[in-house]
């Protein structure tokens, strides 16, 4: 009762426009503006891009066969992470050896390949390699080491993301507590089965998030591969889109729909990848079925 | 007399300038049971830990059930006598140091495993029995994770014995536990050496444990045994005022 007053003395006033769309501005949960706003940079691309001359029918026509040559994106990623990742696992046991054999292999490994350019190695494995070998072996060895461009780029992939890998590796050997080697030393194990038995085991829940984190920029990155100038059989979405798109002048539509090949891809690992995670982060849970 | 068990002669134990260990000498019989005490930073720890190289010697010659080694460096040949010798030690860590990615049962399993020649089914049974002794059977297939304090430091106790260990380490086995989960450990450890008649070198501050348990105790201070004895010699007649305080502050 006692302050009826004082909402009366403050004066009625008319919202401006600007005010207006405030008040309602708040009602809106803030996804769905999220997604207006998703809506309209859309909106304004796909009008830019017929504005520009956008061959819908072209991109229909060859579309798919930009589509399909994800299969060598995949196959490209899955060859290399796994190659990628044994390289990994040496370079990090060198990294925290005290072998200095194995310490300034793996140390010269890691400060090259994380040191250059990725598309220059690419290009040191297709045609540098070759040279080198026909430079210090007898023809039919040498010969060996002239790889088709799929190889090289392959090889050039899994031993850049190996590097990075390895640092990524290393920290989670080192992440674990230095008491479970001790441990394990105390009852009796040789340093390799404390490595393999009890440290690599823990490190390996470690690395599991970052790795994936590696796999989804790598896929990406699959796409120079096709700068090596890969045959069509191993024309990856990327290359793919180069050879039509320059045919028929139809770079826009081509090089979209390659773009379109990798971010989905990448939005379905990267969902996986959350899953991952979160399982990973709850580590070693006190709860669950059976507690007693 | 027979051969003592552990012999550690004129220990030293240098961390870079700083000298924790000046000279420690030490006989152990088999079925002694030596408490280890002193103030921290005494170097009783880096004592128990230079007996099973977990720290290397700096001087000084360390022997336990005929395996003698001296300090040196690591060739091939003395990191494989080191490993011979941890055979014949079982250590009991202040954090309990459990493999956390393994079962309670595993944990207990996998040094016989994969060091001892004996068969799954006998390392199995042997793990079992081992668990029975301190009273986690039920929990053998659990996760460390899942246990207390006291359970898991029982389990890294029956994880050290499944190795048949001659003598068994304790680095302040207790420091880590609550107060209400101490006396099951101690109760552990208490039926080891007497019931047993393990022989055990215990780092510890649990004086009850030492009064009742300790064949011997020994005082450590600035890096040397500074008193030794019985514990009635230490408790009742010790003579050094070093011991005296140190006794006085903790019990």
């Amino acid at each position: 009762m006692s302050n009826t007053s004082t909402v009366e003395a403050v004066p009625h006033q008319r919202h401006g426009l600007a005010e207006s769309l405030e008040i309602a501005s708040l009602k809106v949960p803030f996804r769905i503006k999220v997604a207006a706003v998703w809506l309209v940079i859309g909106g304004l691309l796909l009008g830019g891009f017929f504005k520009s001359g956008f061959d819908i029918a072209w991109m229909v026509d060859h579309a798919f066969a930009i589509f399909k040559a994800v299969w060598v994106t995949i196959a490209f990623s899955i060859i290399a992470i796994a190659c990628a990742v044994a390289l990994a696992l040496l370079g990090a046991l060198g990294r925290v050896s005290r072998n200095p054999i194995a310490y300034g292999v793996s140390g010269f490994y890691t400060s090259f390949f994380r040191g250059t350019p990725l598309i220059v190695q690419l290009f040191l494995w297709y045609l540098a390699l070759p040279q080198l070998a026909l430079g210090l072996l007898p023809q039919q060895y040498a010969t060996w080491f002239i790889w088709p461009a799929q190889v090289a780029g392959i090889v050039g992939i899994a031993f850049n993301y190996g590097a990075y890998m390895t640092e990524i590796f290393r920290a989670g050997i080192e992440a674990v507590p230095h008491g479970q080697a001790e441990a394990g030393a105390a009852l009796g194990m040789s340093p390799g089965q404390q490595m393999r038995r009890i440290i690599l085991p823990q490190a390996t829940r470690i690395v599991i998030p970052p790795t994936g984190n590696e796999f989804i920029a790598m896929m990406k990155d699959t796409a120079l591969i096709g700068l090596l100038g890969t045959t069509l059989l191993w024309a990856d979405p990327f290359r793919m889109a180069q050879l039509s798109g320059k045919a028929d002048f139809r770079n826009l539509e081509a090089l979209i729909a390659a773009a379109l090949v990798y971010w989905g891809l990448t939005a379905i690992f990267s969902f996986f990848q959350r899953k991952l995670e979160e399982r990973m982060s709850k580590g070693y849970v006190r709860h669950g079925k059976g507690a007693s | 007399m027979t051969a003592p068990l552990v012999r550690v002669s004129h220990l030293r134990k240098s961390f870079g300038p700083l000298e924790v260990l000046k000279g420690v000498d030490m006989e152990i019989g088999a079925g002694e049971v030596v408490v280890v005490f002193g103030r921290s930073g005494s170097g009783k720890s880096t004592f128990l830990r230079c007996i099973n190289f977990l720290e290397e010697p700096t001087t000084g010659n360390i022997e336990v059930a005929g395996i003698s080694i001296g300090a040196g460096s690591p060739t091939r040949h003395r990191r494989k006598q080191i490993q011979s010798l941890r055979k014949t030690c079982g250590m009991v860590f202040q954090q309990f140091n459990l493999f956390p990615h393994m079962s309670v049962l595993d944990n207990v399993m996998e040094a016989p495993l994969r060091i001892s020649s004996d068969s799954s089914k006998v390392v199995k049974d042997r793990a079992m029995t081992l668990l029975a002794d301190v009273g986690l059977a039920d929990k053998a297939a659990e996760y460390p994770i899942r246990l207390s304090g006291g359970q898991q430091q029982r389990v890294a106790i029956a994880r050290a014995l499944a190795m048949k260990p001659q003598v068994m380490l304790f680095d302040e086995p207790t420091s880590a536990l609550d107060p209400e989960l101490i006396h099951e450990v101690l109760s552990v450890m208490r039926s080891l050496a007497k019931d047993h008649a393990t022989t055990m070198i215990v780092v510890t501050h649990e004086m009850g444990f030492a009064r009742e348990v300790a064949s011997r105790m020994c005082f450590f201070h600035e890096g040397v045994v500074l008193e030794q004895g019985t514990p009635e010699q230490m408790f009742d007649g010790s003579r050094l005022p070093e011991t005296q305080k140190f006794l006085n502050a903790v019990m």
